[in-house]
């Protein structure tokens, strides 16, 4: 009927929307990369390097010519799909951040999922049950979680379930070496053992990614636990619910339909934003884990100038940020039924 | 008499609160016989609420039913395990609330939220609700129910909302419908076609209702029995007729003498003996002070050639000492033509003229800091929403003296405590946050922060439209005495032409943001040309002529209704 394309043109205009963004993120991060201190060369030439050896690598990069030449030259190489070569790896950019981005997605996606799990029941008891001991146990975790660094909580539980217990296998990757990586369509282990009937490996590196990945979901639980019981709080409050109650609709009619779908759009927010923080800011959780993922590939690159492999980063955390906005937004849309008339 | 359908008796509702227990209902006692409307009167804070919360045992958290009992239909409500409750609210018993559009989930069709009810209590299997919400819709009397059925609460208006929560409230053909203050905050055409709604739907249905109000002339003409409450208690219970011929508790006729009547001055609304009754004088018009010409607000459709014409060359005149009223329903525009004058809006053509200057061609952003900007000024209709909530009230009275008349130091203390002392405010008050004061108390803050810089021309946006009607009552004389005190000017906007007459000499009414009519507030209540400004007078409920102090006390029943 007349809703759904109205809600398709606000997507459509959701996308265009995007399109300056990105412009504006592949100038900000050449120029930025650019502005960082040390010089590529210097490092790629290797410390017993001469003056001319190192001009030499400088002309061979391109570093020698002008900013103006240097950003045209980069995104003439964007447009035809190449990111460029990383100097600490050898590697081509693009191929290292399809391994790696995977395998922080697998992680960040794992820990939300299991933070969702624990932190909505727990911020809708509480709010159900203000001042009740759940309240209480709701602000514990809460506080703990925050205040906890992810570096002490991952080695706290490797300490507990690997060294002591030793139920989880040892803090070494994605993967145990005595298995195969699966073949890859997804990137994600265990859907890809999955979809290859390997459930060996499934198993293998599910059972890799669960101290990680609850490490991380700790942490991102605090937000989503607070924001879940203040909306629910805010919600349970309103008159269409006490309408709802005097009308003899059942609690959980009251509770599920009709309060935490209205509650629901502030979490999303903050789950989106959780998200995107935990994706590009888990380095000490990857560092503690093994875990091959794009945030320590990004601080090493950081440190020694690694401009196409700093750029790449940035880039394609740009475009996930904007994907993600965007799917924020398409859902928000589809929830709430006031937001397909704006224009 | 037959066994009532709802028997309160001796009941008493207790709230724990940071200060201990606080009764808000102390031992009242209320019956409904089969097919009867029973209205409970009472100003806020009398309990009135909470009593019908309490028969539906959805009180809040905090409250708790302390003593007596509830009996429905044979069933002791306050013992009633939670199950049996369900089953009895929304089938046996509902309830329609106050700001319909509030009462509805705004994210949930409305069809569906009829199929809920419909469905929860079986009276419908998901095959064939769809049909049923339907049928509900039009018994409601919704227009084009099949497409209604898909609309969110905000693709609604108020009066169709309140509309939809009856559907709701009826659609499982209940024996009870208990209405809390259902029509507050509609204008007085919707509070008419809703309550007729309600009175024939359950006159067909024999239904008994529950009418929950602030009103007494919407009690007078839609209940059999009231009960008057004050502070918890019931103060007294009669007939309609016998009431309002015969009020027997004090409270009650205090209460009778603070509603506007068709023939009531504005002193009359207070009793004789208080020294607050204020009477207009009548003084000769003055120059033009405020000049509107051709004033025309078009906002911008969704497409192209959809535009709104807000306002639609609007002009008039309001004259130095003058009151001038501005009546209309909601979206007649008038509310957008303050903003105007404010200029908070810019008007897409036209001129408004202030005192002899042109302020419609200075732009709304850059009016805050013109020279008229101080002899205009503004009461608001929320008391509450406002004042800023972190201000006391000095501070949210000194606010435009220091902004705009720089004035510091001791001179703006002493402004301050002669202006709360001008509008009736105890200068102990004065340290006290918006949530620390009484609503008549905030609209004395909003008055006196309104009247500091002395301005010529006071814009009153409904200013008592939120608050009880004896609070109005005092309010209304308040602002008479200060115009003539501080020879203010008064556009008084409202959609309630019986408030208006009180303090105007003259009076626009406003639809579709044109002017129909206009004229000496006397003559239009007296004799309305226009049909339009008929149709707002005839819906507007009164409580029957001829009762205290008037001289036709005692006079036979005839009067009534």
């Amino acid at each position: 009927m007349v809703r759904v394309p109205k809600r398709l043109r606000l997507v459509g205009y959701r996308l265009l929307q995007a399109i300056p963004v990105l412009i504006g993120i592949v100038v900000v991060s050449f120029l930025l990369t650019r502005a960082l201190p040390g010089d590529p060369a210097v490092y790629f030439a290797g410390p017993a390097a001469s003056e001319e050896s190192i001009e030499q690598i400088r002309v061979s990069m391109g570093l020698d010519r002008s900013l103006p030449v240097q950003f045209f030259a980069y995104v003439g190489d964007l447009l035809r799909g190449e990111l460029g070569q990383s100097i600490s790896t050898g590697q081509p950019v693009l191929t290292e951040l399809t391994t790696r981005l995977p395998a922080s997605l697998e992680l960040t996606g794992f820990a939300l999922l299991f933070s969702i799990a624990v932190a909505m029941p727990l911020g809708i008891l509480a709010a159900t049950r203000p001042n009740s001991w759940i309240d209480h146990l709701c602000r514990f975790v809460v506080t703990a979680g925050v205040s906890l660094p992810t570096f002490f909580t991952g080695l706290a539980l490797v300490y507990l379930f690997y060294f002591l217990l030793g139920w989880s296998p040892a803090p070494m990757g994605r993967l145990d070496i005595l298995y195969l990586s699966p073949p890859h369509v997804t990137g994600f282990y265990v859907i890809d053992a999955l979809i290859d009937g390997d459930f060996e490996t499934a198993r293998a590196a599910l059972a890799q990614l669960i101290l990680p990945a609850v490490t991380l979901g700790l942490f991102t639980l605090a937000p989503i636990a607070r924001m879940t019981r203040a909306a629910m709080l805010q919600v349970l409050e309103g008159d269409f619910i006490r309408t709802a109650r005097a009308a003899g609709l059942s609690g959980h009619k009251v509770l599920y339909t009709y309060a935490l779908r209205n509650a629901i759009l502030p979490v999303i927010t903050t789950l989106g934003m959780v998200f995107s923080f935990a994706l590009g800011a888990n380095v000490l959780v990857e560092k503690v884990f093994a875990w091959p993922g794009i945030g320590s590939y990004a601080v090493e690159a950081l440190v020694v100038s690694d401009y196409a492999a700093v750029q790449g980063f940035v880039l394609s955390m740009a475009l996930l940020f904007v994907i993600l906005n965007l799917l924020i937004d398409v859902t928000y849309t589809l929830v709430d039924p006031r937001l397909g008339m704006e224009d | 008499m037959s066994i009532p359908l709802l028997d309160i008796k001796a009941l008493t509702v207790e709230f724990g609160t940071r200060r201990g227990v606080v009764d808000a209902v102390r031992q009242v006692s209320v019956t409904v016989a089969k097919g009867e409307t029973v209205g409970i009167v009472g100003e806020s804070g009398s309990g009135k609420s909470v009593t019908s919360y309490a028969v539906m045992r959805i009180l809040d958290r905090a409250g708790r039913i302390a003593g007596g009992s509830i009996v429905f239909g044979g069933i002791n409500v306050g013992k009633a395990d939670e199950r049996t409750m369900r089953d009895l609210r929304g089938r046996e018993m509902s309830m329609i609330f106050q700001n319909p559009r509030a009462a509805l989930n705004p994210i949930r069709s409305v069809g569906r939220q009829i199929e809920d009810v419909l469905i929860e209590h079986s009276l419908a299997t998901r095959a064939d609700a769809r049909e049923k919400a339907i049928d509900v819709l039009k018994a409601v009397r919704i227009n084009d129910p099949e497409s209604r059925y898909h609309a969110y609460p905000f693709e609604l208006s108020g009066g169709m909302c309140q509309r939809v929560v009856i559907a709701i409230a009826l659609a499982c053909r209940p024996q009870l419908l208990i209405a809390d203050e259902p029509t507050t905050g509609l204008d007085v055409t919707t509070q008419k076609a809703v309550m007729d709604l309600i009175r024939e739907l359950t006159a067909e249905r024999n239904m008994s209702t529950l009418l929950i109000t602030h009103d007494l002339g919407l009690a007078a003409a839609y209940c059999d029995r009231i009960v008057v409450m004050e502070k918890g208690r019931v103060v007294e219970e009669a007939d309609t007729a016998t009431l309002f011929a015969d009020p027997q508790h004090p409270y009650t006729r205090r209460l009778l003498q603070a509603t506007p009547r068709l023939d009531s001055k504005v002193a009359d609304l207070l009793p004789e003996e208080d020294s607050r009754r204020r009477t207009p004088s009548a003084r000769p018009p003055g120059e033009a002070l405020l000049r509107i010409q051709d004033l025309v607000k078009v906002f911008p459709g969704k497409d192209k050639g959809d535009e709104y014409r807000a306002v639609d060359g609007l002009s008039f005149e309001v004259r130095c000492g003058e009151s001038l009223g501005l009546v209309g329903e909601s979206g007649c525009g008038k509310s957008t033509t303050s903003s105007m004058i404010m200029r908070l809006l810019d008007p897409t053509s036209g001129s408004i003229q202030f005192n002899g200057e042109d302020i419609g061609a200075v732009p709304g952003k850059r009016f805050a800091g013109h020279p008229a900007r101080a002899g205009l000024q503004m009461v608001f209709q929320d008391p509450t929403d406002s004042l800023n909530p972190r201000w006391s009230a000095r501070r949210s009275i000194s606010d435009p003296l220091m902004r705009l008349g720089n004035v510091r130091g001791s001179a703006l203390r002493a402004k301050v405590e002669a202006l709360a002392e001008m509008v009736g405010l105890p200068e102990h008050l004065l340290d006290r946050f918006p949530h620390q004061l009484s609503g008549g108390q905030k609209a004395r803050v909003g008055i006196a922060r309104a009247i500091a810089l002395e301005p010529k021309l006071l814009i009153l946006d409904e200013p008592t439209a939120a608050l009880d009607v004896s609070v109005q009552a005092v309010v209304l004389n308040l602002l008479v005495e200060l115009r003539e005190r501080l020879g203010m000017s008064y556009l008084f906007i409202s959609h309630d032409l019986n408030v208006v007459r009180l303090l105007c000499e003259r009076v626009l009414v406003m639809k579709a943001g044109r002017i129909v009519e206009q004229g000496p507030a006397e003559q239009l209540l007296d004799s309305p040309e226009h049909p339009y400004t008929r149709e707002l007078l005839a819906a507007i409920p009164h409580p029957p002529a001829g009762m205290v102090p008037s001289p036709i006390r005692g006079e036979p029943q005839a009067m009534v209704r």
